[in-house]
């Protein structure tokens, strides 16, 4: 009896990591192959060596714009999820540290944002930023990916939390002011609720794909998703964009796994430490 | 012309809600000045956006010698992929770009929407049309007079590629009606493979081949749309590809997959009716298989027949709301008729040219290695001026092809027939048509 029941769940776990892993061993076999025996080999086995064929040939091709839409998918990501992060940590701990006139309702407003998925917003942005005639820029994608409202939700949470007010009473009395008590105190209490908020937030900006689909029609600002995307709506005319697609795709991942693998110990314990508060 | 073409768009746009009104304004302002076609004064920079492969080399060639209209690229996914999406979202928020890559089946959705500029004002566009094959240039007029919506750029013309080795170590003589066709595929599925492979969600595929039998699809005439999947030709095509997938002479692979490929890679399909794009598609599948196609005309449904289908294509549209439709034009009719640009697009991307001439380009004329040297391009170009003119597309057949390919899919999973799936594909086309306040006659 007891075996059974350490079995099933050890069962059910490896079923769900095979489930998870396999997509990505196949994405790598199939990178690792050349065109042609990419039709016809085992899919979940090497063949032949090439990957690095592959890698050269997708970093030289069209004067390695791929390599330039990694980039950009960096500056987009890491800089509005960085900056993000810090709006909503001001914005969530202002929420639950400081009381004045229409705090409930704009935590409201701010929640009812949550339930807006980014892609019914893309179409209205579009629409705005053409009226500012800033569509097809940098800032068309950058700044509306600095809102998480999420995020703010996350923050007052835990800054209500993890904050005492009798700190940041000790701290008024010795003269700090709201600014540099934010910083210097707050902020490191509320550590790791911002590396959760973090890593949501990167998350979101990367996947959220149709919002540089609307905007964008230069080149060289495409995020690697879009670039991806465009390449591989063209398999059927250029078939060799296919393992160019292919290869591009596991690198693209690479960023993402990096991220994870070095915060994730900080997320698991924003996230234990949500849970039992 | 215009008091009734503005009632309709506003017809149109209430069905499509948002801002058409608010900017509409703006748009219409714009091109009252430019329907004349007047070049504009100073130097003009022309926004183009294009998902061709390697189109800023070509357009490169234009700059370097034209100071004065300078154009400038944008890129994106295929045209169903987003793009075209992007265009009507920027017609609405009126920055759509001067220049448009539009395929043929999406240029009468555009049309509808009035999001055109009628080129017939710009001498120099009618004065072009000789140097177009003939039906190209019924494809961007819709068969009316004074409309010219835009400049026709590549086709494609169909054949038939076959696996000439199988063939003849099979003794199988190589089709040249659908008749000896249905015969060979027993032959074929005798000696161990398929004759071809249907493709299931390939409706422009089908589309061509019904358009070689004479099938009509739609009709306008030009204040009602005539819906039609089921006349005799098209029905007729239907029932014979369904004699083919009941027999199970044909493969149902989904096409432009890496099974799909791989059929073709390991010699399990012999031949494909294709356009002339297809060429590199099956080059770039089945590397495997170098030296060992050959090309042929189309398979006739009467014996001696000259008649070819068309698979894609597309044109080079002047946006509602550009500024400068002159020079536009100058430009599109050096992209799509001169040598240079036409060799740099067949280059770049494989393109086959419109023009009459383009078709004896010099990298048209040689033979071609995987096809063991034939010059395969004469077959196409023949194919080319056998294509009737007359074949019009829907105004919304993103959603024809998606219902059409639902049925289609269940046909080769064992569910109903094509002629049935073209019948539901007619009514949900209708009902769209509707939908969208698009008349319609019944």
């Amino acid at each position: 009896m007891k075996n059974v029941n350490r079995l099933a769940p050890t069962l059910v776990m490896g079923a769900a990591t095979l489930y998870f892993l396999v997509p990505i061993w196949w994405l790598l076999v199939a990178a690792s192959k050349s065109r042609g025996q990419f039709t016809n080999t085992a899919p979940l086995w090497f063949a032949d060596f090439s990957l690095v064929d592959n890698l050269r040939e997708l970093f030289a091709y069209r004067d390695g714009v791929f390599l330039r839409w990694m980039l950009n998918s960096v500056l987009y990501t890491g800089g509005a999820a960085l900056l993000g992060t810090l709006l909503a940590a001001m914005c969530g701990y202002a929420l639950a540290k400081y009381r004045f006139p229409g705090r409930e309702a704009i935590f409201n407003v701010v929640l009812s944002g949550v339930l807006v998925p980014a892609t019914a917003l893309a179409l209205p942005l579009f629409l705005i930023f053409s009226q500012f005639e800033a569509t097809n820029t940098f800032w068309s994608v950058f700044l509306p990916s600095l809102v998480n409202p999420f995020g703010v939700y996350l923050a007052r949470i835990y800054a209500t939390a993890s904050v005492p007010d009798e700190l940041l009473e000790a701290a008024r009395l010795d003269g700090s002011g709201e600014i540099r008590t934010f910083f210097t105190i707050s902020t490191r209490l509320m550590f790791p609720a911002l590396v959760t908020i973090f890593l949501f937030h990167f998350v979101a900006v990367w996947n959220n794909f149709l919002l540089p689909l609307i905007m964008l029609g230069e080149e060289k600002l495409f995020p690697v998703t879009l670039g991806l995307y465009s390449w591989n709506t063209q398999v059927n005319q250029i078939p060799e964009l296919r393992m160019l697609v292919l290869t591009g795709a596991l690198v693209s991942i690479v960023p993402l796994v990096i991220a994870f693998l070095i915060l994730q110990r900080f997320w698991r314990n924003g996230l234990g430490s949500g849970a039992i508060k | 012309m215009r008091p009734p073409m503005r009632s309709l768009s506003i017809a149109l746009a209430s069905a499509l809600a948002l801002t058409a009104c608010s900017s509409g304004g703006d748009a219409e302002e714009t091109t009252t000045g430019a329907a004349a076609c007047a070049p504009s004064s100073g130097p003009v920079t022309l926004t183009y956006t294009t998902w061709i492969p390697g189109i800023e080399n070509v357009v490169k060639l234009w700059n370097d010698k034209n100071p004065n209209i300078q154009v400038k690229v944008q890129t994106g996914p295929n045209g169903n992929g987003g793009t075209y999406a992007n265009f009507f979202n920027q017609l609405k928020a009126g920055n759509a770009p001067d220049l448009g890559h539009i395929e043929y089946d999406a240029l009468p959705s555009f049309r509808v929407q009035d999001g055109l500029t009628n080129l017939a004002d710009c001498a120099e566009v009618t004065a072009a049309k000789d140097q177009f094959v003939d039906w190209t240039w019924g494809q961007v007029s819709f068969g009316e007079q004074n409309a010219v919506y835009g400049i026709p750029q590549d086709t494609g013309p169909m054949g038939l590629f076959y696996r000439k080795d199988l063939f003849e170590k099979n003794n199988i003589p190589v089709p040249t009606t659908w008749e000896e066709y249905a015969a060979a595929a027993e032959k074929v599925k005798a000696a161990g493979g398929y004759i071809t492979n249907f493709s299931q969600s390939d409706i422009s595929q089908f589309a061509g081949l019904s358009w070689q039998a004479g099938g009509r699809w739609f009709a306008n005439d030009g204040t009602k749309w005539t819906v039609n999947f089921s006349d005799e030709a098209t029905t007729k095509v239907a029932n014979y590809w369904q004699d083919l997938i009941t027999k199970k002479l044909v493969s149902a692979v989904p096409p432009w997959t890496t099974e799909w490929d791989n059929a073709y890679n390991t010699g399990q399909a012999w031949t494909w009716v294709s356009a002339v794009w297809g060429a590199n598609s099956i080059k770039s599948g089945a590397p495997d298989t170098s030296g060992k196609w050959a090309v042929a005309p189309m398979p006739q449904w009467t014996a001696g027949g000259t008649v070819a289908g068309n698979w894609g294509g597309s044109s080079t549209a002047v946006f509602k709301g550009s500024k400068h439709p002159y020079e536009a034009a100058k430009f599109v009719l050096w992209l799509n008729t001169s040598e240079e640009a036409l060799t740099a697009l067949n280059k770049e991307a494989q393109l086959y040219p419109a023009t009459k001439t383009g078709a004896k380009l010099p990298a048209l004329s040689e033979g071609v290695e995987f096809y063991g040297g034939q010059k395969i391009y004469d077959v196409f170009a023949t194919a080319s001026t056998q294509v009737s003119p007359d074949f019009v597309w829907g105004p919304t057949m993103t959603d024809t092809y998606a219902t059409a390919s639902d049925g289609f899919k269940a046909v080769v999973s064992g569910t109903g027939t094509l002629a049935d799936a073209l019948k539901t594909a007619q009514t949900k086309t209708v009902a769209t048509l509707k939908s969208q306040s698009i008349p319609v006659a019944e």
